[in-house]
C-alpha cells in the first residue's frame, strides 16, 4: 500500500484523517474527564454520564427525535424509491424536468430556506383549512420526509442504474405482470440500497437542527435543538457524554449495516 | 394496467408531495416577502382582502427596500459568498490529496479508507461543530498544547472569528468534496499516467497535464456540493463565528427568531435563492451528465 | 404455422419469414445485423413499427411479453439470483397459477430433461456456466410454449462444452418437438444445429435455406464469405462448352470451367471456391489446374491450411484433410499443382 503513495501524499492523508477525527476523539476523551473544565484533565470519571442519565429534558427530546426519525425515514423511503424509480426508468414524461429538479434540489438547498418555507406553508395551511394544528411532531416529520426523499431517490437511482434489466425481462417473459416483477424480482435485489437509503434518511432526521427549529412547536423539541441551546451557552460535559453515546450508537448501526450489506447477497 | 397508467401511479405520490411540500412553500415565501410585518398571528399582513368595494391586493416592497437600504444585509451576502468560496478552495486543497491517496492505495484498503472519511458524517453534525469549540477556545486543547510545548506565550484567538468559521466549514463539508473527487479519479485509467511517463513526463508534470484536467468534472461537482449549502450555513457561523463573521444564513435566522420579522426573513430567503439558482442549475446539469 | 413480417427502422427492414412448427430455425448474421432486434420483437420487448407477428395465426401486436406463448433463453441466462434452481424453473408455472404439486412434478421433469435433477435446491451462483445454461433452458421449456427463443445460447461456453451442448440442444428439441428459434453470429453453430437458416445483414434477410444450401450455394459474396472460408476470384464469362461456362479470370491466370446455368458472354462474375474443394497435387483428369508455390502452412490437427501463391501473385487458401497418421507433407517453397472440379465452384453474378 505504501509504495504507491509518495511521502507527500501519505503525509497529507494522515493530516486529513487526524483533522477529521481529532475533534471526535477529544469529545470522547473529555466525556470521561472528572473536571468540569473540559480542557483540564482531572481524572477518569463517569460523573457526566450519570448526570446525563438524570437529565429529563434530554431524554424526552431524544425520544421525540427518535420517533420523528423513524417515521420520516420510512416515509422518505417510500417516496424516494418511487421518485428514484421514476427518474431512472421513465426517460420521458410530461413534467420530468420539474420533477427531477424538485427531487434533487433539497440536496443542495440551504436548510434555512427549506425550513423557513415549510414553516410558512404550515402557517398558511393552518390559516386556510385548519390543518396542521400548530407545529408539532407531525410538521417536523413532514419536513424531514421532504428532505429525506431527495437522498433516498439518489441512492435508489444509482442502484437501479447498475441493475441487470434482463432479469426483469426474463420474469416478464415467463408470465409475471410488471407490478409482480417489481415486487418479486426488483425489490428484493435492490433491498440493500433501500436499507442504506433508510439509514441515510434516519441519520439526517436525527441530526437536523435548522429545519426542526423552524418547523417544531413547544411540544416537539428535538434532541439537536436541546443540544444547540445547551452549547450556545458554552461547553457542557454532559453534551460530551451524549456525543460519545451517539458515536457508539452510530458505530453499532454502521457495523450492522455493513454486515447486512455484505456482498454474498447477490451475484 | 397500461404503461401510461402504471407510470402515473408511480409518480402521483412523490410528485404531489414534492409539489405541495417543496415547491408551493417557495411561492408562499415570495408572497410573504411582499407583505409587511404586523402584530398578531400570523405576524404579517394578508395578501388580499375583500370589502364593499371589491378585492384589494396588498403588495409591499418594504422588506426588499429594507434589505437594500441597510448595508448589513448586503455585507452579510457578500461575506457568505466569500466564506463559502474560500472554504471551498480550502476543502479542495485538503480533499484532493485525500481522494487521490485513496485511489492510489491498494484495492483492499480503499473501502475502509472511504468509510473512514464518511463515518464522521454519520455522527451528529451539530456535535462535531461543537467539538471544535473545545479545541479552539482560549483555554482549549490546541492552545493548551501549544502553550505546554512552549511554542507560544499567549493563547491564540482561534475561536469566534473567521478562522474558526473556515475550519468549521471545511471540516463539515469535506466528505462532500472527497466523494465526487474519488468517483472521478477512480475512473482515471492508470495507463494514461504510464503513457505520460513513458513519453518523458516527470510525476508532477504528469499530474498537472493529465490527472488534473481529467479530474475537473469531479472538482466542479465537489466544489458546488460544498459551496451552495455553505452559503446558507447557520450553525457554523453561530457557534464558531463572531460579530465580524456575519453570514446570510444567520441573518435569516435572527430576522425570524430574534426580530420576529417574517417578511424581511422571507425577503432574505428569496434574495438568497436568486443568487443560488444559477449554481444550483449548474450542478443539476453536472449530476445529470454523470448519470448519463 | 407461424408467419411474421416485421419491418421497422433501420434495425430490421422488410423481413418476411415463415417458420414451421417443430423446426429448429436459426437467425445468423454479424453483430448489428438486426437479428437480436428481431428476436426481441418476437418476445414482445420491442414493438415493430410496421408489419405483423402471427403465432399460430394469432396477431401478437397488442400482446405483452407476459401473455405471449413464447419463452426466451437469455444470453446472460438471467437466472434470478435470490431463488433456487427449482424456484427459477418453476417461476413461470407459478405465474400460470399451477398448484404446488403439479408444479413440483413439472419442475422435476424439466430438471431431469436437462440432467440437473440433483441441483434443484442450489442457487445460481453456485453453478458453473454450463449448468446455469441448462437451468435457463429448463426454465424456458417448463411452460411448454409454442416458440422458444434462444439468444446466442452457446456464446458464453468454452469450446468443449459448446460442442457437447450443441448435440444436447438438438436432441432435446427433437424429443419435445417445440419450435426453436436461435440467434447467433457463429456460423458453425447455426449450421450444425438448425434445420433452416436465415442469414441476415444490415436489417435484411440475404439468404434463407438449409445449412447445405447456404454453404454450397451461397446467393451472394457476403454469404459466401461469412459462412466458412472461401476464395473469391473476379472473372468474366467468355463462352460455354458442353453445358459449362468458361470464365476468364486474370487473378487465376487462365480460364476456369464452371458448372452453372447459362449466362451471357461478358457477364461479370465472382468465382467462389471453398478451400476444402481445392485438390493438392491434382492429376491431369481434373479440369481446372493451376500452378503455385506454397507460401504458408498452418497445421491444425484435423486438417492443414495452406497458402499457395499462383503465378499471378494471387494467394489461394487450400484446406487439406489430415487423413493419415504419417504422410509426406509439403513444405514451404514447394511447387504444387492445384485443381478443382467444375462443380466445386460457385458463380456469383456481380
Amino acid at each position: 500500500m505504501i509504495n504507491r503513495l509518495s511521502p507527500f501524499l501519505l503525509t497529507m492523508m494522515v493530516v486529513a484523517y487526524v483533522f477529521l477525527y481529532a475533534p471526535i476523539i477529544s469529545l470522547v476523551v473529555y466525556s470521561f474527564n472528572a473536571s468540569r473544565l473540559v480542557t483540564v484533565w482531572a481524572g477518569f470519571s463517569l460523573h457526566w454520564y450519570a448526570e446525563l442519565w438524570r437529565n429529563e429534558a434530554i431524554q424526552r427530546a431524544a425520544g421525540i427525535s427518535l420517533e420523528i426519525a423513524i417515521s420520516a425515514a420510512t416515509g422518505a423511503l417510500v417516496l424516494g424509491t418511487l421518485a428514484g424509480y421514476a427518474l431512472q426508468r421513465y426517460p420521458r414524461f410530461r413534467g420530468r424536468a420539474l420533477f427531477g429538479a424538485l427531487a434533487t434540489a433539497p440536496l443542495v438547498m440551504p436548510e434555512v430556506i427549506t425550513g423557513l418555507s415549510l414553516l410558512l406553508l404550515f402557517v398558511a395551511l393552518e390559516q386556510a383549512i385548519g390543518w396542521p394544528e400548530g407545529r408539532s411532531v407531525l410538521t417536523v416529520t413532514i419536513a424531514h420526509i421532504t428532505l429525506g426523499t431527495a437522498y433516498v431517490a439518489v441512492v435508489v437511482q444509482a442502484r437501479l442504474a447498475a441493475f441487470d434489466r434482463s432479469l426483469e425481462e426474463a420474469a416478464l417473459d415467463l408470465g409475471a405482470r410488471p407490478v409482480k416483477v417489481f415486487l418479486v424480482i426488483t425489490l428484493p435485489l435492490i433491498a440493500p440500497a433501500l436499507v442504506a437509503g433508510w439509514l441515510l434518511a434516519f441519520t439526517l432526521s436525527l441530526d437536523d437542527l435548522v429545519i426542526a427549529s423552524f418547523t417544531s412547536g413547544p411540544s416537539s423539541t428535538t434532541l439537536p435543538m436541546v443540544i444547540f441551546s445547551s452549547v450556545r451557552l458554552g461547553v457542557s460535559p454532559q453534551i460530551n457524554a451524549l456525543a460519545t453515546l451517539f458515536l457508539l450508537a452510530v458505530a453499532l448501526l454502521v457495523t450492522a449495516a455493513g454486515w447486512l450489506l455484505r456482498p454474498s447477497q447477490e451475484s | 394496467m397500461s404503461d401510461a397508467v402504471r407510470r402515473r401511479a408511480v409518480l402521483v405520490l412523490p410528485f404531489t408531495w414534492l409539489l405541495l411540500f417543496f415547491l408551493a412553500p417557495f411561492f408562499i415565501v415570495l408572497k410573504i416577502s411582499l407583505a409587511e410585518s404586523a402584530i398578531g398571528i400570523p405576524p404579517y399582513t394578508p395578501l388580499f382582502s375583500t370589502d364593499a368595494s371589491g378585492w384589494h391586493l396588498y403588495l409591499s416592497l418594504g422588506g426588499y427596500e429594507f434589505l437594500i437600504s441597510d448595508s448589513l444585509y448586503f455585507r452579510a451576502y457578500l461575506d457568505a459568498l466569500k466564506f463559502a468560496a474560500v472554504s471551498t478552495v480550502f476543502c479542495l486543497l485538503v480533499g484532493y490529496p485525500l481522494a487521490y491517496g485513496i485511489v492510489r492505495a491498494a484495492r483492499r484498503w480503499r473501502g475502509a479508507l472511504l468509510l473512514l472519511v464518511i463515518l464522521p458524517f454519520w455522527t451528529s453534525f451539530l456535535i462535531r461543530v461543537y467539538a471544535w469549540i473545545g479545541l479552539l477556545k482560549g483555554n482549549g486543547l490546541i492552545n493548551n498544547t501549544l502553550l505546554a510545548l512552549g511554542l507560544i506565550d499567549q493563547p491564540l484567538t482561534l475561536l469566534n472569528n473567521a478562522f474558526a468559521v473556515y475550519v468549521g466549514i471545511v471540516y463539515s463539508y469535506l466528505p462532500f468534496m472527497v466523494l465526487p473527487l474519488y468517483a472521478q479519479l477512480e475512473k482515471l485509467d492508470p495507463a494514461l499516467l504510464e503513457a505520460a511517463a513513458d513519453l518523458g513526463c516527470r510525476p508532477w508534470q504528469a499530474f498537472a497535464r493529465v490527472t488534473l484536467p481529467l479530474s475537473l468534472p469531479g472538482i466542479a461537482a465537489g466544489a458546488l456540493l460544498v459551496f451552495i449549502p455553505a452559503v446558507g450555513e447557520f450553525v457554523i457561523p453561530d457557534l464558531l463565528g463572531g460579530p465580524d463573521t456575519l453570514m446570510i444564513g444567520k441573518v435569516l435566522w435572527d430576522e425570524f427568531f430574534a426580530n420576529r420579522d417574517w417578511p424581511v426573513a422571507s425577503a432574505v430567503a428569496i434574495a438568497m435563492l436568486v443568487v443560488l439558482i444559477v449554481p444550483m442549475a449548474f450542478i443539476r446539469r453536472l449530476l445529470q451528465e454523470e448519470a448519463a | 404455422m407461424k408467419r411474421f413480417r416485421p419491418g421497422a427502422a433501420a434495425a430490421v427492414d422488410g423481413v418476411s419469414l415463415e417458420i414451421t412448427a417443430g423446426e429448429f430455425f436459426a437467425l445468423l448474421g454479424p453483430s448489428g445485423c438486426g437479428k437480436t432486434t428481431l428476436l426481441r420483437m418476437l418476445a414482445g420487448f420491442e414493438r415493430p413499427d410496421a408489419g405483423r407477428i402471427l403465432i399460430d395465426g394469432e396477431d401478437m401486436a397488442e400482446v405483452p411479453p407476459y401473455r405471449r406463448p413464447v419463452n426466451m433463453m437469455f444470453q446472460s441466462y438471467a437466472l434470478f439470483p435470490h431463488m433456487t434452481v427449482a424456484e427459477n424453473v418453476g417461476f413461470g408455472l407459478r405465474q400460470d397459477g399451477l398448484p404446488k404439486a403439479e408444479r413440483a412434478a413439472r419442475v422435476a421433469a424439466m430438471l431431469d430433461l436437462v440432467k440437473l435433477g440433483a441441483f434443484a435446491e442450489r442457487k445460481p451462483q453456485q453453478l458453473s456456466g454450463g449448468e446455469r445454461q441448462r437451468v435457463a433452458l429448463a426454465r424456458a421449456l417448463a411452460q411448454e410454449p409454442k416458440l422458444v427463443l434462444l439468444d446466442e445460447p452457446l456464446a458464453a461456453l468454452d469450446r468443449k462444452l459448446r460442442e457437447e451442448t450443441r448435440f444436447e440442444l438438438v436432441r432435446i428439441q427433437q424429443r419435445i418437438g417445440i419450435t426453436f428459434l436461435m440467434v447467433t453470429h457463429d456460423q458453425e453453430e447455426a449450421m450444425s444445429m438448425a434445420s433452416r437458416i436465415a442469414v441476415m445483414a444490415a436489417g435484411k434477410v440475404v439468404q434463407l435455406g438449409t445449412p447445405q444450401e447456404i454453404y454450397e450455394a451461397p446467393a451472394s459474396r457476403f454469404v459466401a464469405d461469412f459462412i466458412g472460408g472461401v476464395n473469391l476470384l473476379p472473372g468474366e464469362v467468355t463462352g460455354s462448352e458442353g453445358g459449362r461456362l468458361l470464365v476468364a479470370s486474370a487473378e487465376a491466370g487462365g480460364t476456369i470451367l464452371a458448372e452453372h446455368g447459362p449466362l451471357a458472354r461478358g457477364t461479370l462474375v465472382t468465382l467462389a471456391v471453398r478451400p476444402e474443394k481445392i485438390v493438392l497435387d491434382a492429376p491431369p483428369s481434373v479440369a481446372n489446374r493451376l500452378e503455385g508455390v506454397i507460401r504458408g502452412f498452418a497445421y491444425r490437427g484435423e486438417a492443414s491450411t495452406l497458402e499457395v501463391e499462383l503465378a499471378t501473385g494471387r494467394v489461394l487458401r487450400v484446406s487439406v484433410a489430415n487423413n493419415a497418421r504419417r504422410r509426406e507433407m509439403h513444405g514451404l517453397g514447394d511447387r504444387v499443382t492445384l485443381g478443382w472440379d467444375p462443380t466445386a465452384v460457385v458463380l456469383l453474378v456481380r
